[in-house]
């Protein structure tokens, strides 16, 4: 392989791993500014997984080569459905939010795996009608270097996540709804003495959160995996919690940490074929991807500070 | 505190509605403990198995011998209660399950793949003067059968299939996690590539992992993009992303025809796509079968305990489908099943020469 190839390789495999943790990320960065942790992400990706699964094995006569996107968006919405659990638990009946995520958690992978058994009669839907495929941007790709390392054969999803990303840190940073949901993350009683409606903000926090959760199982599904088990979604909603917190809480930086996760991944697999480093026993690079993160977030990032109200149950005033 | 109380509530009912699942597809479930003797009737002869965490329907050996032992059954005319299953959630399931297989008096009990080698150790000495069975693992006791399969022969002609179809003179192997079952698998696929053509170079990588997708998809993609057009995975739900990528260029307009070789069962459904399919053909394990013989074997009163049983091409354990393979290339591979099932060609089993003490 050649530089350019190689590069190639690397964009394209770290945008494929992480566009799934990227939604994830930004969908935690939502909840956890508006105060509720939310650990249930695995969860909802699951949900949300399994929803996208059935839809596209059901309507791909309908919707034909969309299909994928449109099972993403109800994917999404069953995600955001099952997050409104999360939600009563934790705004109105002020349960642990730690224990009410880790019910979604253990919750959606039976459910889940019971309705497909009930459907299908085996714990596995079996291949997808139509799975997102990857893809080449046209004019783009024809930039010299650029558009061949960036935009050709590349999976669509990864660069639909750096822009979920920047309109995310456009509607926390710079919208009123954006202050609003964070100061309601921070000091839900000054918030409220303001004329925030609190539980309103929180819960749409979480909503937010089930959604974009929801729509980064999609992604798993049908853009890595190709089917629903139980293996589907495994360990990439804590992936996705970790992502965030290296990430600030930021949508930007939570992006940028998920393409990073990936990127050190692919780096770790790809290096066999990389000239230089190629030599280096395959051990090194498997630790990789873990050594760099600790190494850039002792080295390069300051404190990850989390909201201030974060966790803690609020009980509106009279 | 209450919030405890709640999560045990949570925990529950998620359980439950997970135990609900376990029995819920199939006709036996997991409770079927009925004593069989009971009735005046005269005994029946009745066969049990215990899953590995895979579970009954892991599309691999845990499934294949669960309908090879329906089979059974059907073709001993006996009754679905002679067969049942106890499925094992987590690791700390197989010793309790094996013990509640011995007292419901099943007459042979199979612990299915080498996770379940020490339970079934420990149970069987426990219970001499009972039966047991043990699949791709050994257990050196007078009353456990293990049966093994020659995963390294249907991976030789794996190879040869990958040597005769690649155009770029460049195959790649997949592994799940290293260890002799695996290591039988690449082994058999090297030496069959080098029996078409030792010109042509083999990319051996291992995923580390039998369940990461996101990772047999960037090792894919590295290979394809090394110049590797066909790969053989044994690599469980890894797999999965093999095909994903493989299945991703195809459609992006691949200039060369890129394949997988499926493993364990046929894997023609994963490589389909809008034009075509990338599976070129699956290596297959017949658990089912094994477990059909031996039980058949126990039930005449052969039973042959303290025995390693290798289940190769010659007794029909193991298969390889023709998928895409070409008329000329399939005649080569059927040449040499023969010699393997007639034993003049014998394949080496592991990279390593020092020979495990099989015996």
């Amino acid at each position: 392989m050649n530089v350019i190839g190689i590069l190639q390789l690397l964009v394209t495999s770290s945008l494929m791993y992480s566009a799934p943790l990227i939604f994830t990320a930004i969908a935690g960065a939502f909840s956890e500014r508006s105060g509720v942790v939310n650990i249930g992400l695995e969860g909802i990706m699951v949900m949300g997984a399994f929803s996208s699964a059935i839809f596209n094995l059901l309507f791909f006569d309908t919707f034909g080569n969309s299909t994928p996107w449109v099972a993403m968006l109800f994917g999404g919405l069953v995600g955001l459905l099952f997050s409104l659990l999360h939600a009563v638990a934790t705004v109105n009946l002020r349960a642990d939010h730690v224990v009410s995520g880790t019910a979604l958690n253990l919750l959606a992978p039976g459910l889940s795996v019971f309705l497909v058994r009930v459907i299908y009669g085996k714990a596995q839907t079996g291949p997808l009608r139509r799975s997102f495929g990857i893809t080449s941007f046209p004019i783009l790709k024809d930039i010299p270097v650029i558009g061949k390392i960036f935009f050709t054969s590349v999976t669509p999803l990864g660069y639909l996540g750096i822009l979920t990303g920047v309109i995310g840190w456009f509607v926390l940073f710079k919208t009123p709804f954006g202050l609003r949901l964070r100061a309601v993350g921070e000091h839900p009683v000054a918030a409220e003495s303001v004329g925030i409606n609190v539980y309103m903000y929180k819960y749409a926090g979480v909503l937010i959160s089930g959604f974009l959760g929801g729509i980064g199982g999609a992604i798993q599904a049908q853009a890595i995996v190709n089917e629903f088990g139980i293996l589907t979604v495994s360990g990439q909603g804590f992936m996705a919690m970790a992502a965030m917190i290296f990430g600030k809480w930021n949508p930007i930086g939570v992006t940028f940490a998920a393409i990073f996760f990936g990127f050190a991944q692919s780096l770790s697999r790809v290096g066999h074929y990389i000239p230089i480093i190629q030599n280096v026993p395959t051990i090194y690079l498997q630790i990789l991807p873990y050594v760099l993160t600790i190494i850039i977030l002792v080295a390069f990032l300051g404190k990850s500070e989390a909201p201030k109200a974060l966790g803690k149950p609020y009980i509106k005033s009279k | 505190m209450a919030n405890w109380k709640k999560l045990a509530m949570f925990g529950t009912s998620a359980l439950l509605l997970a135990a609900c699942g376990n029995g819920g597809g199939t006709d036996e479930g997991t409770d079927n403990g009925a004593a069989p003797e009971e009735g005046g009737d005269e005994e029946q002869f009745t066969i049990s198995m215990v899953t590995d965490t895979g579970g009954v329907d892991d599309r691999s050996f845990n499934e294949s011998a669960w309908e090879g032992m329906q089979e059974w059954a059907e073709e001993n005319d006996l009754s679905e209660d002679a067969v049942s299953y106890y499925q094992s959630d987590t690791e700390s399931d197989y010793v309790p399950n094996l013990n509640n297989a011995t007292n419901d008096g099943h007459d042979i009990i199979y612990g299915i793949g080498f996770l379940l080698e020490d339970p079934i150790q420990t149970i069987a000495e426990q219970n001499p003067d009972r039966m047991y069975g043990i699949v791709d693992s050994v257990v050196d006791l007078d009353n456990v059968v293990s049966l093994n399969f020659n995963d390294h022969e249907n991976s030789y002609l794996a190879g040869m299939a990958a040597a005769l179809t690649t155009e770029t003179d460049k195959v790649g192997f997949i592994g799940g996690i290293e260890g002799p079952i695996i290591d039988r698998f690449q082994t058999g696929f090297t030496e069959g590539v080098a029996a078409v053509d030792d010109s042509i170079e083999v990319d051996i990588q291992y995923a580390n992992s039998f369940s990461d997708t996101a990772a047999g998809q960037q090792i894919a993609a590295a290979m394809y993009s090394n110049g590797a057009d066909v790969i053989f995975h044994a690599s469980g739900a890894v797999g999965n992303g093999v095909f994903q990528e493989a299945r991703n260029r195809m459609e992006d307009g691949s200039d060369i025809d890129l394949w997988v070789i499926g493993v364990d069962q046929d894997q023609e459904a994963e490589g389909e796509w809008a034009d075509g399919n990338v599976t070129l053909a699956s290596t297959i394990k017949k658990v089912g079968q094994a477990i059909k013989l031996s039980a058949n074997e126990a039930k005449d009163g052969n039973f042959k305990g303290g025995e390693n049983i290798s289940y190769g091409f010659a007794e029909d354990g193991i298969d390889f489908t023709r998928g895409f393979i070409e008329d000329e290339a399939w005649e080569q591979i059927e040449e040499a099943r023969e010699q393997i099932t007639n034993g003049e060609l014998e394949v080496k089993e592991f990279t390593y020469t020092e020979v495990e003490d099989a015996e």
